[in-house]
């Protein structure tokens, strides 16, 4: 095992010496991060899904992961996310549970526009469009499918630039943009 | 336990029941993507949880390794469906349907 991760690590020493790296970017000391971060995930996930627990296994486990995150650590985390890394998770986090409540409340709404006889005569869907403060590509990305994920709205486009589209199902659902959700994720990603 | 757990299963079920029945009542394809993409999320996420409660019932590594997945698996269905959903919508777009407005005939 010890050997192993002596070797990951060296393995991982030498990639970061032999890049060619643009001269304003602070060296390797900074960069290690996201493969650690990666190997980690990759192998707890290797762990949850393998369910064995024999040095064997555990080995197989370290090889493989250590590989992939030689590979593709990169993929996951780029420099400029990692910049509050542990703080804006840790945010994410908090978020998640207001997220949770919110499809909750949202979803009860569309249920009962659902079974309500006269559905047709309360829904009123329409496009809509709006601007969002919103400018990391990442708090976009959460922004659009917590949108997507409280029913009654559906995210159709956005652009670069926070340009949203988005279809709603009726007016109580449309009400809801861009409010709190918008200034939780600015939050949440340091936007704010 | 049980009881918390037939709880859950029945709110999954409603959900599921109120996305089917949204499927076909819903006027046009727009609007029956709400309930057809987000109360399946929702259904599944309280049956995942009752499952994985229901899998506890003997406390053992092994369970408790497999309520982790049906976890990892909610959480995965929460990444995927709202990006499905989307990508369902933007082709809708791409094709040039117009969405139904208030007062027209359901299609």
């Amino acid at each position: 095992m010890e050997a192993l991760e002596q070797q990951e690590k060296s393995l991982e020493g030498s990639r970061e010496s032999g890049r060619d790296r643009p001269a304003n970017r602070p060296p390797s000391r900074k960069r290690f991060g996201p493969y650690l971060v990666t190997f980690l995930i990759m192998f707890f996930l290797w762990i949850l899904l393998s369910g064995k627990f024999d040095p064997f296994h555990l080995t197989l486990g370290v090889i493989s992961c250590a590989i992939v995150s030689f590979f593709s650590g990169d993929l996951l985390f780029d420099s400029p996310r990692m910049k509050g890394f542990p703080r804006s998770w840790w945010r994410f986090l908090l978020y998640s549970p207001w997220l949770l409540y919110q499809i909750f409340l949202a979803n009860l709404h569309v249920l009962f526009l659902t079974f309500h006889p006269k559905m047709l005569d309360l829904i009123d869907p329409q496009i809509f469009r709006f601007r969002s403060k919103l400018r990391g590509d990442l708090a976009l990305v959460t922004f659009a499918n917590s949108i997507t994920l409280t029913p009654g709205t559906i995210t159709i486009y956005v652009s670069v630039d926070g340009d949203f589209s988005v279809h709603a199902i009726d007016q109580q659902s449309k009400q809801g943009l861009p409010g709190e959700m918008e200034i939780r994720i600015a939050r949440a990603f340091s936007e704010g | 336990m049980d009881i918390i757990v037939i709880v859950l299963l029945i709110i999954g079920l409603v959900f599921f029941t109120g996305g089917a029945v949204g499927i076909l009542r819903f006027p046009d394809f727009y609007s029956r993507l709400h309930p057809a993409g987000k109360m399946d999320t929702m259904g599944s996420l309280f049956m995942l949880i009752a499952l994985a409660l229901f899998n506890l019932h003997h406390f053992t590594l092994a369970t408790l390794l497999t309520s982790l997945k049906l976890i990892v698996i909610v959480v995965f269905v929460f990444l995927s469906s709202p990006t499905a959903i989307h990508g369902i919508v933007d082709a809708g777009v791409r094709a040039g349907l117009t969405p139904w407005t208030k007062g027209e005939k359901r299609r």
